[in-house]
């Protein structure tokens, strides 16, 4: 692909010798909450978000995780400008958000899942016709890209469809487009694969992978579906109650809560729970053992085929779900930031 | 300005997605026209001058406001920011490298523009085969009404757009369009022409921006010597007044809206 930006096309996904492109630092945001019945209203002060500190350079696609009401769609306004800090410092493509929001809507694509920017009675085609006025991009870098986008994301057949009539993954399809004609630095996500099919979820996540190995577009992302995150992030951040409770990779995510993997033994013939050192049989059906390692596991795997018959054998990874989910718990071994 | 100008079109072009509606439409401001236009005339058989009116004004007067009424939609519908604003749907729109203000003035241009020449024009024409309307003689007197029409559409706007904009504030608006999708009409003079109200709150209700919506732009029309100054250009005045005061505080406004945003929903 090629990008509207001339230095997009060629730089490197790390994009070295940048700054970050997003910068906050004690970031927090209060909401006055009037409650109570009618004539006898309390003003109660909550915070969303109470100090979220974060540093993404270019071309990272960073996944931003956490329960419902943790934080993460205030964060997202914040970043883009149309929700004013309470407090802390933040930087995005080098502006201040909430000040230069409308210069800012320049350098970023931003799509929130659950919203559409494209105009509901009009074919898609003019929606997207429409951003080339709006973000003053020449008109032949716009046909160009729109016919790249027009071809990754297969919007040829729907293009001529008024809006309302659109399927969700296609709605989804022409919104990313739409963030993406102007060549933009960074992209928003806030739950992108919402409510979409396994088919359509899965196009989304190959382009936004190409989109940031090819253009090293920076890519941020809220998401509640693990599997966006264990295809997309290399690097998760996982904020709960308002603060950051995670900040690495995803292979420190599974280290940093106790999750152990899990070694399923399919034995000869059924037998007494297995007793061996480094592992606890959680489980028996039959011939069949499940057996939490905390020992290497080719170690355990020797002991148990010492002493039994092995007809099989898999090594399960705790799955990510469980660990963002035991870190909710507050289960996490320490919280840990690079 | 591209971006406005292909903001307008689009408004335009949307509102002819819905035949049907604009037919409906169509037929109710000529049903409330012809209703409104047979009282106006049992009225004036009992008193043919009322402050100046006598019973083809009123008449004349009760068409174009029909005829206005979708243009410069007094009673609604209102701009759907509100709706998004109470949905949290205006993050899309604020996300855009564009003034709100003038976003949502470019569609409603477009609206307008649909409804002046789908709404207005058909709803007038009825009028003038089933009633005798005062058509003004001077080609000139017609090209003011044409500018005091899109004046009253700015005008609209900017009071229609401060409605919405209360509900960042309020979180919603409609409580505001319970009371101003009632009592704007009236003020405006589409219900009644001002005339017909006490000579006091007349002069009251003709200051107040809402009578730039209608009253003007049918004194306009008639040609009367009412309007402020006694002249047209007077009534286009107090109209151009009122639209630069209320888009100024509606620009300001927004500053102050988004600054202290709510933006709703997760």
């Amino acid at each position: 692909m090629t990008s509207v930006r001339e230095s997009a096309g060629s730089a490197p996904p790390s994009g070295a010798g940048e700054g970050p492109v997003i910068e906050a630092v004690g970031l927090g945001r209060d909401f006055v909450l009037s409650e109570g019945p009618f004539l006898r209203r309390r003003r109660r002060v909550v915070s969303a978000v109470s100090d979220v500190t974060l540093t993404v350079r270019p071309g990272e696609i960073v996944g931003y995780l956490g329960p419902n009401g943790a934080g993460k769609s205030s964060t997202m306004k914040m970043l883009t400008g149309i929700l004013t800090p309470t407090r802390g410092h933040l930087r995005v493509a080098g502006l201040e958000p909430s000040r230069q929001r409308t210069r800012l809507a320049g350098r970023i694509g931003v799509v929130f899942g659950q919203r559409t920017t494209l105009w509901w009675d009009l074919p898609l085609r003019d929606s997207l016709a429409l951003t080339r006025h709006l973000y003053r991009v020449p008109a032949a870098d716009h046909a160009r890209r729109l016919a790249e986008l027009t071809e990754l994301l297969e919007l040829g057949p729907f293009l001529a469809t008024p809006v309302r009539q659109l399927s969700l993954g296609q709605r989804m399809r022409g919104d990313l487009t739409a963030a993406l004609l102007h060549g933009p630095r960074l992209l928003v996500l806030d739950e992108p694969t919402i409510g979409l099919d396994v088919v359509s979820k899965s196009t989304i996540r190959e382009f936004l992978l190409r989109l940031n190995g090819e253009e090293g577009t920076t890519i941020l992302l809220t998401t509640h579906d693990l599997g966006d995150v264990e295809r997309l992030c290399e690097r998760v951040v996982v904020i709960d109650r308002g603060r950051k409770a995670y900040d690495g990779g995803l292979d420190g995510l599974r280290a940093s809560v106790p999750a152990p993997r899990v070694l399923v033994v399919d034995l000869a013939s059924p037998v007494g729970p297995v007793r061996v050192e480094g592992a606890r049989c959680v489980r028996v059906e039959g011939p069949r053992q499940w057996l939490e390692l905390s020992d290497n596991p080719a170690a355990v795997i020797a002991r148990v085929a010492d002493r039994h018959e092995v007809a099989d054998l898999t090594l399960r990874e705790p799955d990510i779900e469980g660990v963002v989910a035991a870190l909710y718990r507050g289960e996490a071994a320490g919280n840990r930031t690079p | 300005m591209r971006v406005h100008r292909a903001v307008y079109v689009r408004g335009l072009r949307r509102h002819t997605t819905y035949r049907a509606a604009t037919l409906a439409g169509i037929l109710t401001n000529c049903v409330f026209g012809a209703i409104n236009a047979t009282v106006m005339l049992a009225l004036f058989a009992a008193r043919p001058h009322i402050n100046g009116y006598d019973a083809g004004d009123a008449v004349t007067q009760v068409f174009l406001g029909q005829a206005l009424l979708a243009v410069v939609a007094v009673m609604g519908p209102p701009l759907e920011l509100g709706e998004r604003v109470r949905s949290g749907d205006v993050a899309t729109d604020l996300l855009r490298p564009v003034s709100l203000l003038g976003w949502w003035l470019a569609e409603d241009l477009g609206r307008a523009t649909f409804s002046l020449a789908f709404r207005a024009v058909p709803t007038f024409a009825v009028g003038l085969v089933l009633f005798d309307l005062v058509l003004p003689g001077d080609p000139l007197r017609w090209a003011a009404t044409l500018v005091s029409t899109v004046l009253a559409v700015l005008v609209s706007f900017a009071l229609r757009y401060l409605y919405e904009l209360a509900g960042f504030w309020l979180l919603d608006s409609r409580g505001i369009w319970a009371v101003a999708g009632l009592l704007g009409p009236v003020a405006a003079g589409t219900l009644l022409p001002l005339p017909l109200f006490p000579p006091a709150l007349a002069e009251v209700l003709r200051v107040l921006p809402w009578a730039s919506i209608v009253q003007i732009p049918a004194e306009v029309f008639l040609g009367k010597d009412s309007l402020p100054g006694g002249t047209v250009l007077g009534g286009l005045a107090l109209q151009a007044c009122w639209a630069a005061a209320l888009l100024s505080l509606g620009a300001w406004a927004t500053g102050r809206a988004t600054r202290r945003v709510v933006v709703q929903g997760g």
